[in-house]
C-alpha cells in the first residue's frame, strides 16, 4: 500500500533533523568529487564511516528487503531521504558500485547464498565493491573481454588484467566479467560473471594516476588467482546477460538502487554564484551578456534533467518511447556536468590558468579539478559515444554499425 | 523549493491520443503539400471536425460555450498537430479567445466567445510590425480619436478571419486592443510570402480604420492580457514544435534506415546516428519543459513561474526544431536539397515558429533578467 502524505511528511522531518544533527563537518583534507576519485586512505575511511552511519540510522537501502538488511519500505521513503541528502550536500555514499548496480543485480540474479552473504554488507559499507569490466585492450567493446577464467575442481583460476578499477585499491569484492570459453560460438557466449574477492593471492591492484594528478583507480592484475566456483552469477556462458542487466542498473535504465548520491552534485546555481564573484576584464562575469546567455542555457538543461525524471512517472507521456529518458539520463547529466565545469573555469579570466592546489586560485581551483574529473562520468560506464549508439539503435531503431 | 510540476490528467491523455490519431489520419505529408497549393491553406472540412472535437473551446469557460479547461490542456492537441504539420486556424483562434477572456467586457465576451468556440467565426490577432520587434513596447500602430494608423504583420488567415484583434498604442503610449470585424479590414489585407508555406499570413494596413468605443477591448488590464496571451503563444508554439521535432525525426530516421551507401544503411554510421541521438535527447527535454509549462501556465497573469517555464520551453523547442530539421536536410543528401524532400516542410515550419514570437536568444535574454 502506498504511504500516506502524512507518513511521508513525518518521515521527511525525521530525516531532515537526523542529517542536520549528524552530517560531519568538512574534514581538514579535501574530499573527492565522486566515488571514482577516492585516492587516499583518509578519504576512504571518512566516506566509509559516513555511509555506515547513514545506514545504521536507517537512511540507506530503505526499500531493500528486510531479510537482506534493508527496511522493506516503499521507495518513496528513500527518494525523500535522497532529496534531503542532496539538498544538504552531505558527503556522497562511496560504495556506489555495490549500492547502485552490483547489489541490485545480485538481488535480481544472484543465488540465495550470494544475497545473504553480500547485500547487507554493501549497505553497511563493510564490504566495498569495484567493477571489472574494462580491460586494457577492451573498453567500449565490452563483449570482447579476454580475462581468462579456467575451471579447476571447485575453483576458477583467473589470469589477465582489468583496468580503470575505481576503488580498486580499497575494494573487497569485484563484479567481474571473464572469458570461460574462448571457443564459444560467438564472443558473448564465452563470457561468465563472477563476484570475485579482491584481497586474495594473485590479485594485484596497481594505482593509476589521473589527469588531475591524483590517484583513484587502478589497473588490476590477475595472476593464477583462485576463486570458488560459487562466486559465479547465473550459469557459465551467461556472463553477457548478467553484464547487460548490471549496466541497466548502472545507467539508471532499471530501478532498485539503494539510494544516496554517488558524487558531489554540481548545480548551475553554484556557477551563477561564481559568476557574481569572478571578474572578466574588470567587471563581474555575470554582467557579460554572453556569460548570461550561456548560464541560462545551463539552467534550461539542468531543469530539463529534473523535469525528465519527474516525467518518468507519467506513463502516458512515455508510452511511445519508454526507454528514451532512462537511457539518455547518464549521457545528458555527465555531458552537462563536464560543460558546466569547463564554463565555470572560463569565468575566471587569467586566474583560470591556475590549478587545484594554488591557494590563491578562485575557489582553490575546485572548478579546474572538477572539469578534469568530469570526464570520469562521460567515459566511465560506457562513453558518451556508446550511449549515443545505444539511443540511436535501441530507441530510434537505427541499424548497428 | 523550485516548482517542477508535471500534471497530466486522464483527460489530457485521451486528448493526446485523439489529437495524434486525428492529425495522422487527416494530414499526410501529401495532403500538406496539396493544401500549400490552395488559396485558403487549410481544409474547411477538417477544420470543422476540429471544431466538433471541441478544440477551439477547450480553454473557454462553459458559460461561453467552451469546455472550461485551460490553455495547458491544449498542449497535447498542438503537439499532435505539429507532428503532422496540420494546417488550421486554431492557433490564432485560441490567442484571440484568450485576449477576449482577459480584457473583454461581459458583452464582448458573450458576443464573440461562443462563436469562437463553435467555429462559426474564425478569429485572429495582429501583433507584430515591420520593425521586427517582439516587444510590445515597440509597437508603433496607434489609435487616436477612433482612428487607427500603422501596419501590422503576420496576421494569420487574415482574409478568412471574421474577427481580428489588433494591438495598438494610444497617444499616451498605453497599449490598446481593437476588435476589427471583417468588413473593417476589407481591402486592407495584403498576402505575405511566409517562409512556412502551410501558413497564410497577411500584412494589415490599419490607416484610416475607424473603431467605436465598443470595439476597444479594455475592460481588463490590457498589458496583463497581452502578457498572458504571449505566454499562451509560447506554450502552444513549443508544443507544436515538440511535435514538429518528432515529425522530422520520424522522417529522417526512416530515411537513414532505408538509404544505403558503401553497402550499409547510412543510419549505421555514427556521423549520422549520433546527431540523431542528440536530437532525441533534446526532443525529450523539450517535451518535459513543455508539459511543465502547461502545468503552470494558467497561474495568474503576474506569475513569474509561468513566464519562466514558457520561455524556457519555447527557447529549447525552437533551437531543437531548427537543428533537427536542418540536419534532416543534410542527412537526406542531394535529395534533401530538393523541394520534393519532406524535410523542407519541417525546416520551413521550424523557421517560422522560431521567429514568430521571439527566438531562443530573445527568450534567454529575458530569462537572464528574471533568473540572474
Amino acid at each position: 500500500m502506498a504511504p500516506s502524505q502524512k507518513e511521508l511528511d513525518e518521515f521527511k522531518l525525521e530525516a531532515e533533523s537526523w542529517f542536520d544533527t549528524n552530517t560531519p563537518a568538512q574534514p581538514s583534507f579535501a574530499l573527492p568529487d565522486s566515488f571514482m576519485e577516492v585516492g587516499t586512505d583518509e578519504q576512504f575511511n571518512f566516506l566509509r564511516d559516513w555511509q555506515n552511519k547513514v545506514y545504521e540510522a536507517g537512511y540507506l537501502g530503505i526499500a531493500w528487503p528486510k531479510e537482506l538488511g534493508g527496511r522493506g519500505m516503499d521507495p518513496a521513503f528513500q527518494n525523500i531521504t535522497d532529496a534531503v541528502m542532496a539538498k544538504r550536500k552531505v558527503p556522497f555514499m562511496m560504495n556506489t558500485i555495490g549500492l547502485c548496480w552490483a547489489g541490485p543485480m545480485i538481488m535480481q540474479m544472484g543465488s540465495e547464498e550470494q544475497k545473504q552473504k553480500y547485500i547487507k554488507r554493501i549497505l553497511s559499507a563493510e564490504d566495498i565493491w569495484c567493477q571489472g569490466f574494462s580491460e586494457p585492450d577492451n573498453g567500449s567493446d565490452l563483449g570482447n573481454a579476454q580475462l581468462k577464467a579456467v575451471k579447476d575442481g571447485d575453483d576458477y583460476v583467473l589470469n589477465g588484467a582489468k583496468i580503470w578499477t575505481s576503488l580498486g585499491s580499497h575494494a573487497d569484492h569485484m563484479i567481474l566479467l571473464a572469458r570461460t570459453n574462448p571457443e564459444a560460438t560467438n564472443k558473448y557466449a564465452g563470457l561468465s560473471f563472477f563476484l570475485s574477492p579482491m584481497k586474495i593471492d594473485g590479485v594485484k591492484p596497481v594505482p593509476l594516476r589521473k589527469i588531475t594528478g591524483e590517484y583513484g583507480f587502478t589497473e588490476t592484475f590477475f595472476t593464477d588467482a583462485r576463486i570458488p566456483a560459487s562466486c559465479m552469477v547465473g550459469a557459465e556462458g551467461m556472463g553477457w546477460q548478467v553484464a547487460m542487466a548490471t549496466l541497466a542498473f548502472e545507467r539508471g535504465a532499471s530501478t532498485g538502487q539503494a539510494g544516496g548520491q554517488s558524487m558531489v552534485m554540481l548545480e548551475a546555481s553554484q556557477v551563477v554564484d561564481l559568476a557574481r564573484r569572478a571578474k572578466r576584464d574588470g567587471k563581474p562575469a555575470i554582467e557579460d551578456p554572453i556569460v548570461r546567455d550561456k548560464i541560462v542555457q545551463f539552467l534550461i538543461t539542468e531543469r530539463a534533467l529534473l523535469l525528465n525524471e519527474k516525467r518518468r512517472s507519467v506513463g502516458a507521456l512515455n508510452a511511445e518511447r519508454p526507454f528514451a529518458i532512462p537511457l539518455a539520463s547518464k549521457l545528458q547529466y555527465s555531458e552537462f556536468r563536464r560543460e558546466l565545469c569547463q564554463f565555470a573555469v572560463s569565468l575566471q579570466g587569467s586566474e583560470a590558468t591556475l590549478y587545484y592546489g594554488d591557494e590563491q586560485a578562485i575557489d582553490s581551483g575546485f572548478w579546474q579539478r572538477a572539469y578534469f574529473n568530469a570526464f570520469s562520468a562521460t567515459i566511465g560506464g560506457g562513453t558518451s559515444e556508446i550511449q549515443r549508439n545505444i539511443l540511436g539503435e535501441r530507441v530510434l531503431g537505427l541499424p548497428k554499425g | 523549493m523550485e516548482n517542477l510540476d508535471i500534471n497530466f490528467s486522464e483527460e489530457q491523455a485521451m486528448l493526446m491520443n485523439t489529437a495524434q490519431k486525428f492529425s495522422r489520419d487527416n494530414s499526410s505529408l501529401d495532403k500538406v503539400r496539396e493544401l500549400i497549393e490552395t488559396e485558403k491553406g487549410f481544409d474547411q472540412k477538417v477544420w470543422q471536425e476540429m471544431i466538433q472535437l471541441g478544440w477551439a473551446g477547450i480553454a473557454i469557460p462553459e458559460e461561453f460555450g467552451g469546455s472550461g479547461l485551460n490553455v495547458g490542456d491544449l498542449v497535447p492537441v498542438f503537439e499532435g498537430m505539429g507532428r503532422h504539420l496540420v494546417s488550421a486556424p486554431l492557433f490564432t483562434q485560441i490567442l484571440a479567445s484568450q485576449l477576449l477572456l482577459a480584457a473583454g467586457s461581459p458583452e464582448q465576451k458573450s458576443q464573440w466567445l461562443p462563436k469562437i468556440a463553435d467555429g462559426s467565426i474564425i478569429a485572429s490577432i495582429a501583433m507584430t510590425e515591420m520593425n521586427g520587434s517582439w516587444n510590445s513596447a515597440d509597437i508603433e500602430a496607434s489609435h487616436s480619436n477612433g482612428t487607427l494608423t500603422g501596419t501590422k504583420t503576420s496576421v494569420l488567415n487574415g482574409t478568412d478571419a471574421d474577427l481580428i484583434i489588433s494591438v495598438v498604442k494610444e497617444t499616451d503610449g498605453q497599449l490598446q486592443l481593437a476588435l476589427l470585424e471583417k468588413s473593417a479590414v476589407a481591402g486592407k489585407m495584403q498576402r505575405e510570402t511566409a517562409i512556412d508555406e502551410t501558413r497564410r499570413s497577411f500584412r494589415l494596413n490599419l490607416d484610416g480604420i475607424q473603431v467605436a468605443q465598443s470595439q476597444l477591448l479594455n475592460s481588463g488590464n490590457v498589458n496583463d492580457a497581452i502578457a498572458q496571451m504571449s505566454r499562451t503563444a509560447w506554450l502552444l508554439l513549443s508544443a507544436e514544435m515538440a511535435g514538429g521535432i518528432n515529425g522530422v525525426m520520424d522522417v529522417t530516421v526512416e530515411y537513414l534506415k532505408l538509404r544505403k551507401q558503401f553497402g550499409q544503411p547510412i543510419g549505421s554510421y555514427q556521423g549520422l546516428k549520433h546527431p540523431m541521438a542528440n536530437i532525441l535527447v533534446d526532443l525529450e527535454s523539450s517535451r518535459s519543459h513543455c508539459y511543465h509549462a502547461a502545468s503552470v501556465v494558467s497561474d495568474g497573469p503576474e506569475s513569474e513561474t509561468a513566464e519562466i517555464a514558457a520561455r524556457m520551453a519555447i527557447s529549447l523547442a525552437s533551437e531543437t526544431f531548427t537543428y533537427a530539421s536542418d540536419r534532416a536536410i543534410q542527412f537526406h543528401g542531394g535529395f534533401g536539397f530538393t523541394y520534393d524532400c519532406d524535410a523542407q516542410l519541417f525546416l520551413r515550419r521550424a523557421r517560422w515558429c522560431e521567429f514568430a514570437f521571439g527566438d531562443a536568444q530573445h527568450h534567454r535574454k529575458k530569462l537572464a533578467d528574471l533568473l540572474l
